[in-house]
């Protein structure tokens, strides 16, 4: 049966070498004219996709990028739930390459990580995948091997429900955002091992400090510089890699080729949100359009009426708007660190446009992103400096108490009121930290709290609904209800100065054990944030049910972002039996070592062994 | 012997994560799968690479006179472990010699977050008569944004002499900087033949202010001041030199 939805989704899944705009699947279709090839829609259980080398136009710029059938991002998959598919993956490039199914539940053999569940796809290599699909939803497709992923080599993924889809719309768009850079990714990530800050043109400056001099006055002024200098940390430090070498895209377009979807007053409108990009965390906003997010990471959520939502690399959301005037709408998407951003437009008609929002001024990291939750001393039960006499012990590289200034911290930005009690007590005491510090490690988060209740660095403050985590409720109750046998807690360590990152102080290269889970046992895992960067941990094979309330209906995510200076729990039941891949999706920070295999073994074997 | 032993470690490592997480072994050939492993671990943290900088590369004029001047260092290697060079020296012009010219090879061992120990040899090529020295040093980033260079080193007379260098960076814009640079000098002894005093020998103080162009690639002008101090004023004064000298300086800072 030929359902609204698959009249305008797949119409072109067939008409291989059409490429008339009116023919193209609505996701992809654009009310520019000048980079339309190559976003296709495929759909059916047998896919052909060849991975090579592709000359792409970004922005009127020539750029080599590694593609899925020649094109960027690679076509989108349209999969039915209940089906079993079959990929035949042809690599045409010089190196190994592979496809990881982001989101999907596969047997682990299938789920594509060269060195963890295959040995990877070798040049003039043609290797099958093959599973069943055991969910719906908006997932993605992209490469595990080196850093084929931010040259190109992701596509998304659209699985339709067996049953009646819960979201009800009259249009849907696919909208990939992600990072290009005309440089060579070796050579980029090259230069950040040589000069972390290589890409950071948003440092303060002497401007910067007679400015703040005049507001918060010398003394406050100092003692903030002073505290950050003897630290040897930047405040600045948002993003690694910024608007100084990307360009940010919206399904293959830059900010200049602008994107267009269309849409006719009074319909709703579904736009499937994908995180593809490499190193990119991107805050999205309709100016004049809310939002109501219905899904996260796949799964459908209760619908959130929002304004703008924080998404991290890897992650997905689905939301549903509502335009009723006749006008065009800008789908703006600016950069975590606000130095650029990718842009679309929502429009009747081809060629309108709406005014682009100015950049806003980055945010800057306060003692709370350093896991010292200091500008929460007002808070009466949280701990005061007399309590902390013991930091000492904690080879805190040096931080001094004395310099710093309270009123200077951002206390504004704190929601006090929506803060759990329970949440501020896990946080308010001394933290662990029982794993190597070396020198991969400059700093350890003495008092993480835990920040689900907040919407992301820098959109602390903004004027409207920012989404936070804690507005996350599964619309499904979750399927396991069990208390958590065992308790695992991982770090999220790093040096930015040598640009070192791990998990537990340990890279990946120099890891000797992988993180056992036995099979069906149900584990929280509890992440502490000791850097002053958000990361986006992702675990492949199974679902963080993220506690963010004693309640059944916890969010289920395949990729969660741990704020600076946060502690957060997921709970997981490790259905999957299999060697699977868990890392920082910052492709850079798990290129860097912040990576980590996570066992699902038998107990009993286990045990025999 | 310390190599032996790391040798070893390594192996015993890698043969541990043999063992470690072999799951996909049941599917596909083990061996292939072995060096899949490998591979993954050794480009996820084990990377080596290389440096280099020319932090300055810059003509000097002092009343009239004009000195080339190089300061250069770069490495190879991993996190923890480098290989590390230094060059420096100064080249007059109106002399057409070698004022001084100096060559470092070091092995570099990351020690804390933010400091390296390097040890390995000096070689200076020129004031004569020539010195090879051992050396001993850390290298790194200070509490509050200061780049420290601090060495002993140990001649092949027996000479013991140190340096200390400081250089910290003031924002002006985003691409315009403002680098201020300090170097210290110091002897165990009199080096009569080498013009050096006990104590704090030299001071070098200089200013440099720079537009990155590319991060990589930065113009400079500034000045740069020197001082003998001491007995090594002294010995100046005897060959009829001059104690101190400020020189304008317009130069390059690269990297790669």
């Amino acid at each position: 049966m030929l359902t609204r939805r698959k009249l305008l989704g797949t119409t072109a899944a067939f008409g291989a070498g059409v490429a008339v705009q009116a023919l193209l699947p609505a996701w992809a279709r654009s009310g520019v004219h000048n980079n339309v090839k190559g976003l296709r829609a495929l759909s059916g259980t047998n896919f052909d996709l060849i991975i090579d080398k592709t000359t792409v136009m970004i922005d009127g710029r020539r750029g080599h990028a590694i593609t899925v059938n020649g094109q960027l991002p690679a076509p989108l998959l349209r999969f039915r739930e209940g089906d079993e598919v079959t990929m035949r993956v042809t690599n045409n490039l010089e190196e190994d390459t592979s496809i990881h199914w982001h989101g999907l539940l596969v047997p682990f053999q299938m789920d594509g990580v060269p060195g963890v569940t295959f040995p990877g796809i070798k040049p003039g290599e043609t290797f099958t995948y093959r599973f069943p699909l055991k969910q719906a939803g908006t997932y993605w497709y992209h490469s595990h091997s080196g850093l084929q992923e931010q040259s190109g080599h992701y596509g998304p993924i659209i699985i339709e429900p067996k049953d009646a889809d819960p979201v009800a719309y009259d249009r849907e768009y696919v909208v990939v955002l992600s990072d290009w850079t005309f440089e060579h990714p070796h050579r980029l990530f090259a230069k950040l091992k040589k000069m972390s800050e290589t890409y950071n043109f948003q440092q303060r400056t002497i401007g910067d400090f007679f400015r703040e001099v005049r507001e918060e006055g010398l003394g406050a002024t100092l003692n903030d510089r002073l505290m950050w200098g003897k630290m040897r940390m930047s405040p600045t430090d948002i993003s690694d890699v910024t608007g100084a070498t990307y360009t940010y895209l919206v399904n293959g377009h830059g900010p200049k080729d602008n994107w267009t979807a269309l849409f006719t007053p009074g319909e709703r409108v579904r736009l499937r949100f994908i995180n593809a990009a490499a190193m990119t965390i991107f805050n999205v906003r309709i100016p004049g359009l809310p939002m109501t997010v219905v899904q996260a990471d796949g799964l459908n959520v209760q619908p959130v009426e929002i304004d703008e939502f924080q998404i991290g690399v890897a992650e997905t959301y689905d939301v549903i708007i509502h335009p009723q005037a006749d006008r065009a709408f800008t789908l703006m998407c600016e950069t975590i660190d606000r130095s650029g951003y990718a842009r679309a437009t929502l429009a009747p008609r081809p060629g309108m446009e709406a005014e682009i929002p100015p950049l806003r001024p980055r945010p800057l990291l306060t003692m709370k992103d350093m896991g010292m939750a200091h500008d929460m001393t007002t808070h009466g039960d949280m701990t005061t400096h007399g309590d902390m006499s013991g930091q000492d012990a904690m080879d805190h590289s040096g931080m001094d108490h004395s310099g710093m200034d309270h009123s200077n911290m951002g206390h504004s930005g704190m929601n006090h009121a929506a803060m759990g009690h329970d949440t501020m007590a896990q946080g308010g005491t001394m933290q662990k930290h029982n794993h190597p510090t070396g020198v991969g490690v400059d700093s350890t988060a003495m008092m993480p709290v835990n920040r689900l209740h907040e919407p992301g660095l820098g959109l602390e403050d903004v004027p409207h609904r920012a989404l936070t985590y804690a507005d996350l409720k599964s619309l499904d109750p979750n399927p396991d209800h069990r208390t958590p046998e065992r308790e695992i807690e991982i770090h999220l360590t790093g040096n930015m100065e040598r640009y070192m990152w791990s998990f537990d102080g340990v890279k990946f290269s120099e890891v000797t054990e992988p993180i056992l889970f036995y099979k069906d046992e149900r584990l929280r895992m509890t992440l502490v944030n000791d850097t002053m960067m958000s990361h986006p941990i992702h675990l492949h094979g199974m679902f963080f049910d993220v506690v963010n309330g004693e309640h059944h209906h916890k969010p289920r995510k395949h990729t969660i972002i741990v704020k600076p200076g946060e502690k957060l729990s997921v709970d997981i039941t490790a259905d999957a039996v299999g060697d699977w891949a868990f890392h920082c999706h910052l492709l850079y920070h798990m290129h860097a070592g912040m990576m980590q295999v996570v066992s699902v073994r038998e107990k009993t074997r286990e045990k025999a062994q | 012997m310390k190599y032996l032993l790391t040798l070893c470690a390594l192996l015993s490592l890698a043969a541990t994560s043999v063992h470690a997480q072999t799951a996909a072994d049941a599917y596909y050939d083990p061996a292939e799968m072995e060096k899949a492993r490998t591979a993954l671990r050794q480009e996820t943290g084990g990377q080596t690479f290389t440096f280099v900088q020319a932090d300055r590369l810059e003509y000097q004029t002092n009343e009239g006179e004009g000195v080339l001047l190089w300061d250069a260092q770069g490495w190879i290697g991993g996190d923890i472990n480098k290989f590390w060079f230094k060059t420096e020296g100064e080249y007059f012009l109106d002399a057409d010699e070698f004022e001084e010219a100096e060559v470092q090879a070091l092995y570099s061992r990351a020690i804390s977050p933010f400091f390296d120990l390097q040890v390995g040899l000096r070689h200076d090529i020129t004031p004569n008569p020539s010195r090879t020295h051992a050396v001993i040093g850390i290298q790194g980033l200070a509490p509050y944004w200061f780049e420290v260079d601090a060495a002993a080193f140990v001649s092949d007379e027996g000479e013991v002499t140190a340096r200390i260098e400081a250089e910290y960076e003031l924002l002006l814009t985003q691409r315009l900087i403002l680098q201020p640079r300090t170097e210290l000098s110091f002897a165990a002894q009199d080096v009569e033949e080498l013009g050096i005093g006990s104590g704090l020998s030299t001071v070098e103080a200089g200013m440099r202010l720079r537009y990155e162009i590319k991060r990589e690639i930065a113009p400079y002008i500034g000045f740069a001041w020197n001082r003998k101090i001491g007995d090594t004023a002294d010995f100046a004064r005897l060959e009829g030199e001059t104690v101190d000298s400020l020189s304008f300086v317009v130069g390059l800072r690269l990297w790669y």
